[in-house]
């Protein structure tokens, strides 16, 4: 990035000795943490994970509002709050935490801790090698040849220039960290009592006091959908949001013990991605996304099922069914040599 | 302005309409490129225009005006577009030091109680006022949008009175032109919204209402626009016209076609 790189750099291994200058005034003013979007130009936030910035388009731009529709018990939106403000705390962001129904300093205790970027990079290096083995053993496919010339199908969408940093869910953020970062809090019960003369005890009037609070913050909220009443709302706050993201966790749905999504743990429905100056936005092709949760990575894929070898036509969620999956996991390439024999 | 769709409305900006109200609808999808259309093809007709941006910042239609050949700061600083930054006034309402411009502002309706969109009018009978060294065509008043101000706590009610007044002013008085931006669901629960949508269906001169594929997400094909253009009260034996076209939009273009006949299928 121009913005960032420093003049006067060290001419490398003697290859010449141009030294880059420097803008007296760079034109857009650097905010740690954010890049600028090759889109639309505006400057663009990480919201905690990669692989969601990676699904709106390479972040949430500065100035937009994202919602979120909570999944049932919402377990992993409360997730996707701390993964935020983690976020915010290791950019060095001031926050503003609100919250209706706790209080936000027990949300700060609970954040998850960051992951610098060397413990994350040798995990990107296995990764790599693995996936370097699994080509060389893929050289001949004896049944599916035509499939060779074929690109790998890109399971979780490409990673460019990286603003996002990695959490370890299972470690607290270190005491020290928090008290460094200088954060607002808004608890609306709190507030409710310090003005008892305000009658009506719902959101609109929640709201005003936060617009009275608030400065040039980023912010965002959950929703929760399960008041019907509640619909016409939904519809309105989802007009006005910028970009608006549901999420579906798999747990008490029959989906939690079919195998055959075992390997996750809900959808993704990305509903809405603003468009900032351009008639157009950069909404990914597919629109099948799962979540994967594991300790230190929270990834988005798309959604794909194996193909059903089962003789029966209808799919069901049977134990070889299962077995296939683990043999064709990497796409159309290994051998079938499945429990169940295929007839030609 | 993209000049398909100047084709399948027979506009072309020599000889704009006047007198007309034009109702952009969005059903699950984003409806704002019709927005740009009309802002850029007023402005390149001649007309003045008065528009009323509740849900972007200026530099967004400024930086798409200029990919469809207009430059917005230069038609401020000629005199021929009167622009009102809704998130810039709302937030002088609200936290503006200055007394002064509290209360004159267009945007009044926000802080106070009620939803008196008077100022609003005033604001725009005023900036389309026709002044005697202007040499424009006919005054447009455009709008994006009116949801917006169902959101802000204003009634129904208000909403469409402030219309009304409107079409008072400027199509009647002025023979000026209005174009208006609403959202619509076809389930929606939000009855006030659907009450200003009906009524505003049933004034309008030409509908164009966007919506999404019923049949899901392509990547080729954007959506579908149905255009309904009413017959003038004149003569009561026009019908109404019902054309339905499918849309792909582009980065400096929007492209219409018939319905399967997209570029990616032939």
């Amino acid at each position: 990035m121009a913005a960032l790189a420093t003049g006067g750099g060290m001419p490398s291994d003697g290859a010449t000795s141009f030294q880059r200058k420097v803008p007296a005034s760079s034109r857009l003013a650097t905010i740690a943490g954010t890049r600028p979007s090759v889109r639309h130009g505006q400057l663009l936030l990480s919201s905690g994970l990669p692989s969601l910035d990676c699904v709106l388009g390479g972040g949430l731009a500065v100035g937009t509002l994202l919602l979120i529709e909570e999944d049932k018990y919402s377990i992993y939106s409360n997730l996707l709050f701390k993964y935020f403000l983690a976020e915010g705390i290791v950019c060095g962001h001031n926050l503003f935490v609100a919250s209706a129904k706790e209080d936000p300093a027990d949300i700060l205790k609970e954040l998850p801790a960051p992951l610098f970027d060397d413990a994350h990079k040798n995990q990107v290096n296995e990764k790599e090698t693995a996936i370097k083995s699994k080509q060389e053993s893929q050289e001949s496919m004896k049944i599916a040849w035509r499939y060779q010339n074929l690109p790998r199908i890109e399971v979780s969408p490409a990673a460019s220039a990286r603003i996002g940093h990695y959490y370890d869910v299972s470690k607290m953020v270190s005491p020290e960290l928090l008290q460094s970062t200088k954060w607002h809090r808004f608890f609306l019960p709190e507030e409710m009592s310090l003005h008892p003369e305000i009658k009506t005890c719902n959101m609109t009037c929640g709201y005003t006091r936060l617009l009275q609070s608030i400065q040039r913050i980023i912010y965002r909220e959950g929703f929760d959908g399960s008041y019907p009443q509640n619909k016409a709302i939904m519809e309105r706050v989802t007009n006005l949001s910028d970009t608006v993201v549901g999420l579906e966790s798999f747990i008490g749905s029959e989906r939690e013990t079919n195998p055959l999504y075992k390997d996750y743990q809900g959808l993704i429905h990305v509903h809405k991605i603003p468009r900032l100056n351009s008639l157009i936005c950069d909404v990914s092709g597919t629109k099948d996304l799962a979540f994967r949760l594991k300790r230190k990575l929270f990834t988005i894929e798309r959604l794909h099922l194996p193909p059903d070898l089962s003789d029966t036509v209808s799919r069901s969620s049977k134990q070889d069914l299962a077995e296939s999956t683990k043999l064709l996991r990497s796409g159309c390439g290994a051998m079938a040599i499945g429990k169940k024999h295929l007839d030609f | 302005m993209f000049l398909e769709l100047n084709e399948l409305l027979n506009a072309s900006p020599e000889r704009p309409e006047q007198g007309k109200l034009t109702l952009l609808c969005d059903t699950k999808t984003d409806g704002s490129f019709l927005v740009h259309h009309f802002l850029s093809f007023y402005l390149k007709a001649g007309c003045k225009v008065c528009f009323v941006a509740l849900l972007q910042s200026f530099s967004h239609y400024n930086i798409i005006a200029q990919k469809l050949g207009v430059s917005l700061t230069a038609a401020k600083e000629r005199g021929q577009l009167v622009f009102l930054e809704g998130l810039k006034s709302c937030f002088d309402v609200l936290f503006g030091e200055e007394q002064h411009v509290r209360q004159t502002s267009p945007l009044r309706f926000v802080s106070e109680d009620g939803s008196n969109l008077k100022t609003m009018y005033e604001f725009v009978r005023t900036s389309l006022m026709a002044s005697g060294s202007d040499s424009w065509k006919c005054p447009v008043l455009l709008m994006d949008d009116l949801s917006v101000l169902l959101s802000l706590g204003v009634r129904p009610v208000d909403v469409l009175d402030f219309i009304h007044y409107c079409r008072v002013a400027v199509c009647s008085q002025l023979k000026g032109n209005i174009v208006v931006l609403v959202h619509s669901n076809d389930d929606s629960e939000d009855e006030a919204n659907e009450l200003v949508v009906n009524s505003l269906c049933h004034q309008s001169n030409l509908i164009l209402w966007a919506e999404g594929l019923a049949t899901g997400f392509c990547k080729d094909v954007h959506g579908q626009l149905k255009i309904i253009q009413k017959g003038s009260s004149e003569l009561k034996a026009e019908r109404t016209l019902l054309r339905i076209y499918q849309y792909k939009i582009q980065d400096k273009n929007v492209t219409f076609f018939a319905r399967g006949m997209s570029a990616a299928v032939l």
